[in-house]
């Protein structure tokens, strides 16, 4: 491979590039880091990308990070995550500190305001979706706990306002304990 | 002490929030709508937009917007480095056991159960934003007849337009702001 600094070099530019223009999210990025780091750089096998993308979808924290920082580790240890990291957060960094600066003298102007509140209707439409496609994929689970988390989950948190962090945790250990259950059941329906 | 409020407060978002963008925004919403009051809900709907239409990943958007409102760049920066820590040390112990073991069974099972949990999540955040869409306010006014129609059409037109021709969040979101100055104008 080539000489250190030009590595680093090329993993903040890399990163950097990618977080400054891919609009949505996570699920987006990863894919274009597969093309710029297995495709066209070479540095990561096939196996470890999809090994880092499971990972990073795994793990708390924002998806892009998560998976800037494995693949700064794998290429060039310690130095390229910080390089790959930097490179990630950088963008949204500046370009939101901009808007945040202007954001008041924006948001007073009457036009400004009608289509900011439009969009509000827009995001609102686009979480109803988001909740609409996840539940059509538990279906296909065809198991009934994961409709009495979700049940209970919303109850907890919209009627009695439970912390959501303190839900998060209970629901995280439910499923562990689901998985230790149904592993168990197996190994003695083996026998 | 501002900073260390926003470091503390991004720093649990960033350890919570499992599973993509969208399962960060009710963390978002709970710390800094909700338990800190550092943005109305108006406001967080705003971020949530601002969000979508610009690159990078909500939960650092958000950091950035909510660290520089309250404490200018600085707090901007602190909010960010706060909301990557957990993922850097978590990402990092995760990475040496899935290597070492070769599976992430365990992690699999937790988020099995994290899946049904954060629809619920996000639902109750879209739930809100629904009805302060609707009627303005946080909670469901007495009378549900003084609705803002244009709000209804409007998420009525996106939901109809995500559903069935699966557009990108940012065409939608950005469309009916786009809608919302023509209604404006003709009505």
């Amino acid at each position: 491979m080539e000489n250190k600094p030009a590595v680093y070099r090329k993993l903040f530019f890399s990163t950097l590039k990618l977080s400054a223009f891919t609009f949505g999210g996570g699920f987006v990025i990863v894919p274009l880091m597969r093309r710029r780091f297995v495709e066209e750089l070479g540095w990561l096998e096939e196996q470890e990308m999809l090994d880092i993308t499971a990972l990073s979808q795994s793990s708390p924290g924002p998806i892009a990070v998560n998976a800037s920082i494995l693949i700064g580790y794998r290429v060039a240890g310690l130095p390229g995550a910080l390089m790959t990291v930097l490179g990630t957060v950088l963008p949204p960094l500046v370009i939101i500190s901009v808007i945040s600066w202007f954001y008041q003298a924006f948001r007073d102007n009457p036009l400004v305001n009608v289509a900011m509140t439009g969009m509000l209707a827009g995001v609102a439409a686009v979480l109803c979706d988001v909740v609409i496609t996840m539940t059509a994929k538990l279906f296909k689970q065809k198991r009934i706990l994961p409709f009495v988390i979700l049940a209970g989950a919303f109850v907890a948190s919209r009627v009695f306002g439970v912390n959501i962090m303190l839900i998060i945790a209970a629901c995280g250990l439910i499923g562990a304990c689901d998985l230790f259950i149904r592993r168990k059941r197996e190994k003695e329906g083996q026998k | 002490m501002i900073y260390l409020e926003l470091f503390w407060s991004f720093f649990q978002i960033g350890l919570f929030a499992i599973g993509g963008g969208y399962a960060a925004m009710p963390l978002i919403q709970a710390q800094v709508v909700d338990a800190r009051g550092w943005l109305s809900l108006a406001q967080f709907a705003d971020v949530m937009a601002i969000s979508e239409m610009t690159p990078g990943p909500i939960a650092l958007n958000a950091a950035t917007f909510v660290g520089v409102q309250t404490a200018g760049i600085p707090g901007g920066i602190v909010a960010t480095i706060g909301c990557i820590v957990p993922p850097c040390i978590i990402m990092t112990l995760l990475a040496y056991l899935y290597y070492r073991y070769r599976g992430l069974s365990v992690i699999q099972g937790i988020l099995a159960g994290l899946r049904p949990a954060v629809i619920a999540m996000i639902a109750s955040a879209a739930l809100s934003l629904v009805i302060l869409a609707f009627y303005g306010t946080r909670t469901l006014p007495a009378d549900l007849t003084v609705i803002n129609w244009r709000a209804v059409v409007l998420f009525a037109a996106a939901l109809f337009v995500l559903r069935k021709w699966k557009v990108s969040p940012i065409w939608a979101i950005a469309g009916t702001g786009a809608a919302g100055l023509l209604l404006y104008a003709l009505l």
